[in-house]
């Protein structure tokens, strides 16, 4: 649903030199964070306990011990588990709510004082009745991102111009034409906005689960290597949980493309 | 012109809105006839009930006495497919090419694609957008996404267009450029219009009948047959003619 030549104003030419000046600049400053890292660590003589140099955060990728794959594994099943779980039942949930203005007034409220528990706190009572490991922590991941996409979705759905109601019902459009024609495909961009926002969440979820109580994943092994003081093993996780949520986040932004054509998106 | 039964028949509508027990009489006493093929201006400062008087006839409202009748033996009208409306924003559907846009009503009633699909592209030509069919609505300016409004509102062949100031967001010199398309598009199209408008100029330029409402409630003020020939230009609204239709309405307005 994306036009053939995204116009910026420019012609294509220009814009394409304009995006590979932008991705150029984004890479660039990425390398010189990574520098600056580098020569604060080196000239400033700091601890390899306090701040290791990267290339001794990516050398913890060799020890064995460490099982890296092995956590990644578990730590994106968790991230992406839980966050695909969210997206389809608050998705479902909220046009079950668009369809019966009943069941929104009932469960509506609820929606809104539930989101008000800081989901972390949560993580406690989630071990006690479930035990610990990757189905609680999905379950972690859930319960933190599920309620931006139920509450951005259900705004969408009701975001719909009266006038283009008028324009429906003159010509005496069903429900279910207004709902495919026009509210469904006017709520995608609020859906992807709670979507995006999920994303990072997620993360959160995920990681703050295996912090609370697991046998594996990243966030576990950052506490093995704490205690241990293995600085540059905990600065590799962190690398590695960013890097899966922003394949997560870099995922989501390419199906927006994808879906919602560029002017209907949210910024 | 003037036949036994005219096209729409309006006589003594009242409406009334309630809200939070409040009533608040929004038209008093509409009575007024349109003739089939007229294109009506429906005249008014803000307020005055001109959006509730189009809403009644596209049967969007309800109302609480009179009679409002659509359609005649020699015209008849099915209010489900012979209405087309345009309002002031044009209400494209942002995810929709210019010609899936237009298609919008022929896909809710159900006609056939491949023949709606190609009186579509026919409509875009007609209103001066051939070239445009597969852009967004953002790629189009505000009086381009007007006039897809327009062929959006043509596709389904309606017997009567409803429009709710339609060129109102457009800047002046726009306006008048579209003044003159919906002439053109009326005359090739044959359709009966009720065009309404803040407009007096406006009113008088387009209209080859003009009603004219006062506010609080709306009341009917004057209903007068434009003599003004057709085609219109643009130097017929320096015309002594004109200016006496206008200065009939400012007159009736208390804006002299
Ligand atoms: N749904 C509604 N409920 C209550 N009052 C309403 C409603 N719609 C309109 N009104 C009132 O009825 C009166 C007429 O409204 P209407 O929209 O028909 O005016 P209008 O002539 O179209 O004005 P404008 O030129 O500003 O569009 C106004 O005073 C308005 O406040
Ligand atoms: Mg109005």
């Amino acid at each position: 649903m994306k036009p053939a030549g995204e116009t910026t104003g420019m012609p294509p030419a220009a814009a394409n030199r304009d995006a590979l000046q932008r991705y150029s600049f984004a890479v660039i400053i990425h390398l010189l964070l990574v520098l600056a890292w580098y020569l604060f660590v080196k000239i400033g003589q700091v601890p390899k306990f306090v701040m290791p140099s990267p290339y001794e955060t990516l050398h913890a990728l060799l020890v064995p011990n460490y099982r890296w794959a092995e956590n990644i594994a578990v730590t994106s099943v968790e991230i992406f588990g839980g966050y695909v779980l969210a997206v389809v039942i608050g998705i479902a949930l909220a046009l079950v709510f668009s369809w019966s203005r009943w069941l929104e007034m009932a469960t509506m409220p609820l929606l809104v004082s539930l989101n008000m528990i800081p989901k972390v706190a949560l993580g406690p009572l989630i071990i006690v009745w479930f035990k610990y490991g990757i189905g609680p922590n999905i379950m972690m991941a859930f319960a933190i991102c599920f309620f931006p996409i139920v509450l951005t979705t259900a705004r969408g759905l009701r975001e719909v111009e009266p006038e283009l109601l008028d324009l429906v019902r003159t010509l005496r459009g069903s429900r279910w034409q207004l709902f495919t024609k026009i509210q469904f495909p006017g709520a995608l961009p609020y859906i992807f906005s709670g979507m995006k926002v999920a994303a990072i969440l997620a993360v959160a979820g995920a990681i703050v689960g295996e912090f609370l109580g697991s046998d594996r994943g990243l966030g576990y092994l950052m506490l093995q290597v704490q205690v241990t003081l293995d600085t540059a093993a905990m600065f590799m996780a962190v690398i590695l949980i960013t890097l899966i949520g922003s394949v997560l986040y870099l995922l989501v932004l390419g199906l927006e493309r994808l879906l919602v054509v560029r002017d209907a998106r949210l910024q | 012109m003037s036949m036994a039964e005219p096209f729409i028949h309006l006589a003594g509508v009242r409406k009334v809105y309630r809200t939070r027990g409040v009533e608040f009489l929004a038209v008093s006493e509409a009575t007024f006839d349109v003739e089939g093929g007229e294109l009506v201006a429906l005249v008014g400062p803000s307020g005055c009930g001109k959006t509730t008087l189009l809403k009644i006839l596209a049967g969007l409202h309800s109302y609480e006495s009179g009679t409002v009748r659509i359609g005649s033996a020699k015209q008849p009208f099915d209010p489900a497919r012979d209405i087309g409306m345009v309002f002031q924003q044009p209400l494209l559907l942002k995810w929709r090419r210019i010609l899936d846009n237009v298609l919008l009503p022929a896909e809710i009633l159900g006609l056939p694609l491949a023949a709606s699909r190609e009186r579509a592209r026919h409509l875009l030509a007609l209103v001066g957008l051939s070239g445009a069919e597969l852009k967004y609505p953002y790629e189009l300016s505000g009086g381009m996404q007007q006039r897809a409004a327009i062929a959006r509102a043509l596709i389904h062949d309606p017997k009567l267009i409803l429009m709710d100031e339609p060129f109102g967001a457009l800047d002046a010199m726009t306006r008048e450029k579209m003044n003159l398309e919906l002439l053109r598009i009326w005359q090739e199209a044959r359709k009966t219009i009720v065009f309404v408008t803040h407009g007096i100029t406006e009113a008088v330029f387009l209209g080859t009948r003009v009603i004219v409402l006062t506010a609080g409630p709306a009341r009917m003020a004057d209903n007068f047959r434009v003599e003004l020939p057709h085609p219109r230009t643009l130097d017929m609204k320096t015309s002594e003619l004109f200016g006496d239709y206008t200065r009939r309405i400012y007159h009736l307005l208390g804006m002299e």
